[in-house]
């Protein structure tokens, strides 16, 4: 990309972005009530979104194949469980990290430990 | 958000503004206690946040290619944040039919679409189920 491609790129981005950030405060000003319909939508759309969001983070786990996943799902669990237990958001955040981390680096010798004996599965 | 933000006067703007996802899941979720003002709140999170993208973002760009050790493993903080979230949502609602819903709708669209382009699939899906079930969802007392 050329300089003024660069420029053109960012703010065409920018301004995109504020649209989408502005444009309902602006369709649905402070001083009318906001429709009934737009308020259902407001209530409800968040715990869906959020449902999204997570999918949205697992989408290139690979379920069929590799880890098939396990390393993310036992963190998440591990992720719920501690925050059922302390419900401390960043104890929660850190720790499902820090065993995730831990958990893909074990799989990763255990695969290479079972291609060494002959005995590997997976591919 | 719309409501939330109605009395903030010149604030206003910049929360609108600087309301990205992450931004936007704290301040839509947060149980801010009595006492604390709502609007300073919502404004340090939003500046603080805004702070630490753009100096992220300036660290990475001039120290990411020494970087040589494995991160792959850190993009799980992401899925932990978002996920950290949806429980407190999840232990917040009284029913759990809108989250279920778009897990449902979302897992369908990315098994359709593929990894690639489900999002805006799914967004039109979410959106379009729950007006079509917003009669019973109503009654039931969605919160």
């Amino acid at each position: 990309m050329t300089f003024p491609e660069q420029m053109i790129t960012i703010s065409a981005v920018s301004v995109g972005t504020l649209l989408t950030r502005f444009l309902p405060f602006l369709v649905f000003p402070a001083g009318k009530p906001t429709p009934e319909y737009i308020q259902y939508l407001g209530k409800v759309l968040a715990p869906a979104v959020f449902s999204l969001l997570i999918v949205y983070c697992l989408k290139d786990v690979s379920w069929l194949e590799g880890s098939h996943g396990i390393p993310e799902i036992l963190g998440i669990a591990v992720i719920a469980a501690l925050h059922l237990w302390k419900r401390q958001m960043l104890l929660s955040i850190a720790g499902g990290t820090i065993f995730l981390y831990a958990a893909r680096a074990i799989c990763l010798c255990g695969v290479i430990c079972l291609r060494a004996t002959g005995s590997c599965k997976i591919r | 958000m719309l409501d939330r933000f109605r009395n903030m006067g010149v604030k206003k703007p910049y929360l609108i503004y600087g309301m990205c996802d992450e931004t936007f899941s704290i301040n839509y979720t947060a149980r801010i206690p009595n006492g604390v003002n709502q609007g300073w709140f919502m404004f340090w999170v939003t500046l603080l946040n805004q702070l630490y993208w753009v100096s992220g973002a300036i660290l990475g760009g001039i120290f990411g290619s020494f970087v040589r050790i494995n991160t792959k493993g850190l993009g799980f903080a992401m899925t932990a944040m978002f996920v950290v979230i949806f429980m407190e949502q999840w232990m917040k609602e009284k029913n759990h039919w809108s989250s279920l819903i778009g897990f449902a709708v979302t897992g369908g669209s990315l098994a359709i679409f593929g990894s690639e382009n489900f999002i805006v699939p799914s967004m039109v899906l979410i959106l379009g189920t729950l007006s079509v079930l917003r009669k019973p969802l109503e009654r039931m007392g969605v919160e």
